[in-house]
């Protein structure tokens, strides 16, 4: 009896030891598809460090890769298209999102938090493609009718139509994440807060905000990575041309929808393939950097509050 | 008075955020809702389009969508559940763990068009898989890896530490604690991250645009290898490539399709976690 005891537990510790192994080997699998991510868009856009002239492609500002006789890689307009639609859609979901989480948070009946709360969670589940279907086959026909006719713009699709429903993707992100920073702020603080006389304005506005500031930075932060990397809203909603604009009520195309666009209709291993992954790169760059931030700011956060 | 004048002021700012940010999803829906409900009947969900998307349904499409959505769960489930399982029961606060959590919330932010270019130089080109449902399905799993892995870590960590350490004391490996102490009541919250994570799996374009989608084949994928239709790419291609006053009954007509799916499946994910939030209180 004693012997059977002794070796079940020894087969149970060796199951035990054997499951650690396995739980190891696949925890590696994130990390290598992180690799992997890094690794094949540098192998894949190396050959057009040669091809194509880099300080033409960081500086140069005509995109115009199926040009016969001398195809310009400048990747400016794409840049400064992204840019626009960026900024344009932050100016636009920062003060509404915000908004709309100190509502919820603070302010709201619990009854009405209820509904909200999965409302917006619906909302950041919508496919991009079909808010990008709405911004081309409603938002962009509106807009041309209601705003346009006096003075025509080259196309109805443009940047400002793309910000429109970036936002409306940012926007739930930004909610979700900042309302999850508010909260973590001690509830101490604000009875504190209010039993000095402040009012509730007061105490949101100079005791939960600051505390809750890092959380909030990390919110935008990442919903403004969310932004550059999407790519099915600028494709639909803000045309194709390639033109070097900051005016937002021109038609761009960002570095996103250039990929998804070109990417099918480009012979491999050709110069203009490997651009595309070398655009790829850039981008996976810009998004790496806004995650970076995102991260330092949310461990500020969690350092403060543990 | 006038510090109560400011905050009502404020206040009703803030309403007006929240209640612009509800106009903005009644009227979304609303109005995909309203053209597209005209198109629904069985026919539609049940036929191969014809005469060039102008007659029949979107029968294969709507079947393209659902095996990428079995094959993702099929491959990143596992390996997501035990990344997190590693992560928050084996490795704690090490700096192993620190490392691996900075390389997930990296993940997650890379696009879904870089996504897309790792499966066409990685899987479609230098494995050489060729377009496939296959080549697809793991840029999907890639994409909504660090998905699973934040929700099944937040839903084994809501498990109070008192439970492990009971079933410990009673003599169990620690596999075992996880097994039918850890899993079991963090099994609600994983679901709901896994519904979520499939349900963005279905309505991403961008990926499956680069790795083997395809707008017409008159017959379903007859194995992994196979090209495939798929919701998602039908719709943008269609809106963006065709005659729009030829094709709009199938645009909105799957615009609504997929919006229903993927609202189904959040709703049902927001279901499953309410309830077992109120079973569950620690």
């Amino acid at each position: 009896m004693a012997y059977k005891q002794r070796v079940t537990a020894q087969r149970r510790r060796f199951y035990d030891r054997f499951v650690y192994v396995i739980l190891t080997i696949v925890s590696l699998f994130a990390i290598i598809v992180l690799a992997a991510v890094a690794i094949f868009l540098f192998i894949n856009s190396y050959p057009a460090f040669f091809l194509v002239n880099q300080w033409q492609f960081f500086t140069g500002t005509t995109w115009d890769p199926t040009n016969p006789i001398e195809p310009l890689f400048g990747m400016l307009p794409l840049l400064v298209a992204t840019l626009v639609v960026t900024f344009i859609s932050a100016l636009i979901a920062i003060p509404i999102g915000l908004g709309a989480t100190i509502y919820l948070s603070e302010i709201a009946h619990p009854r009405v938090r209820k509904v909200m709360k999965p409302a917006i969670e619906v909302l950041a589940g919508i496919p991009s493609v079909v808010l990008g279907f709405f911004a081309l086959t409603v938002f962009a026909k509106f807009m041309w009718e209601a705003f346009y006719p006096d003075w025509r713009p080259d196309d109805y699709l443009n940047l400002f139509n793309g910000a429109v429903f970036l936002a409306v993707m940012m926007v739930p992100i930004i909610v979700s994440l900042s309302e999850d920073a508010m909260n973590s702020v001690p509830r101490s603080l604000k009875e504190a807060s209010l039993a000095l006389g402040m009012t509730r304005w007061e105490t949101m506005w100079k005791v939960i905000i600051p505390a809750a500031r890092p959380g909030i930075v990390a919110a935008i932060m990442l919903s403004i990575g969310r932004a550059v990397g999407e790519t099915m809203v600028v494709v639909m909603a803000t045309g194709s041309s390639p033109q070097l604009t900051w005016n937002p009520f021109y038609s761009g195309q960002p570095i996103t929808s250039t990929i998804a666009i070109e990417m099918g209709e480009v012979a491999a291993n050709t110069a203009h393939y490997h651009v595309l992954f070398e655009l790829g790169l850039v981008l996976f760059a810009i998004t790496f950097a806004l995650n970076f931030v995102a991260d330092y700011a949310m461990k500020r956060h969690a350092e403060r509050y543990q | 008075m006038r510090r109560k004048t400011k905050e009502r002021l404020f206040f009703l700012l803030f309403r007006g955020c929240a209640l612009v940010v509800g106009l903005a999803l009644l009227i979304i829906v609303g109005y995909i809702v309203f053209l597209g409900i005209g198109t629904l009947s069985w026919e539609f969900l049940t036929q191969f389009p014809k005469q060039r998307f102008t007659e029949g349904g979107i029968f294969p499409a709507i079947m393209g969508t659902l095996y990428l959505m079995a094959l993702v769960m099929i491959i990143a489930v596992p390996i997501g559940v035990f990344t997190a399982v590693y992560i928050s029961e084996y490795q704690g606060s090490s700096r192993f763990a620190g490392w691996l959590r900075v390389v997930v919330n990296n993940l997650a932010g890379v696009p879904s068009i870089v996504y897309g270019l790792l499966g066409l130089g990685m899987l479609v080109i230098f494995f050489g898989w060729g377009f496939s449902l296959i080549a697809s399905a793991m840029t999907l799993a890639f994409l909504v890896l660090p998905l699973i892995i934040t929700a099944s870590r937040e839903a084994i960590q809501a498990v109070p530490s008192s439970l492990r350490e009971a079933s410990l004391a009673l003599g169990t490996t620690k596999w075992q604690t996880i097994r039918h102490h850890v899993l079991p009541y963090s099994l609600p919250g994983i679901l709901t991250g896994v519904i979520l994570s499939l349900s963005r799996a279905a309505g991403e374009t961008a990926p499956i645009l680069l790795t083997g989608v395809v707008l017409t084949k008159s017959i379903l994928p007859q194995d992994i290898w196979d090209t495939f239709m798929a919701m998602p790419f039908q719709l943008y291609a269609l809106a963006t490539q065709t005659v729009f006053e030829k094709t709009k009954d199938f645009q909105y007509g799957t615009a609504l399709v997929l919006l229903i799916m993927v609202v189904l499946m959040n709703l049902a994910a927001i279901i499953i976690r309410n309830r077992y939030r109120e079973k569950y209180k620690w």
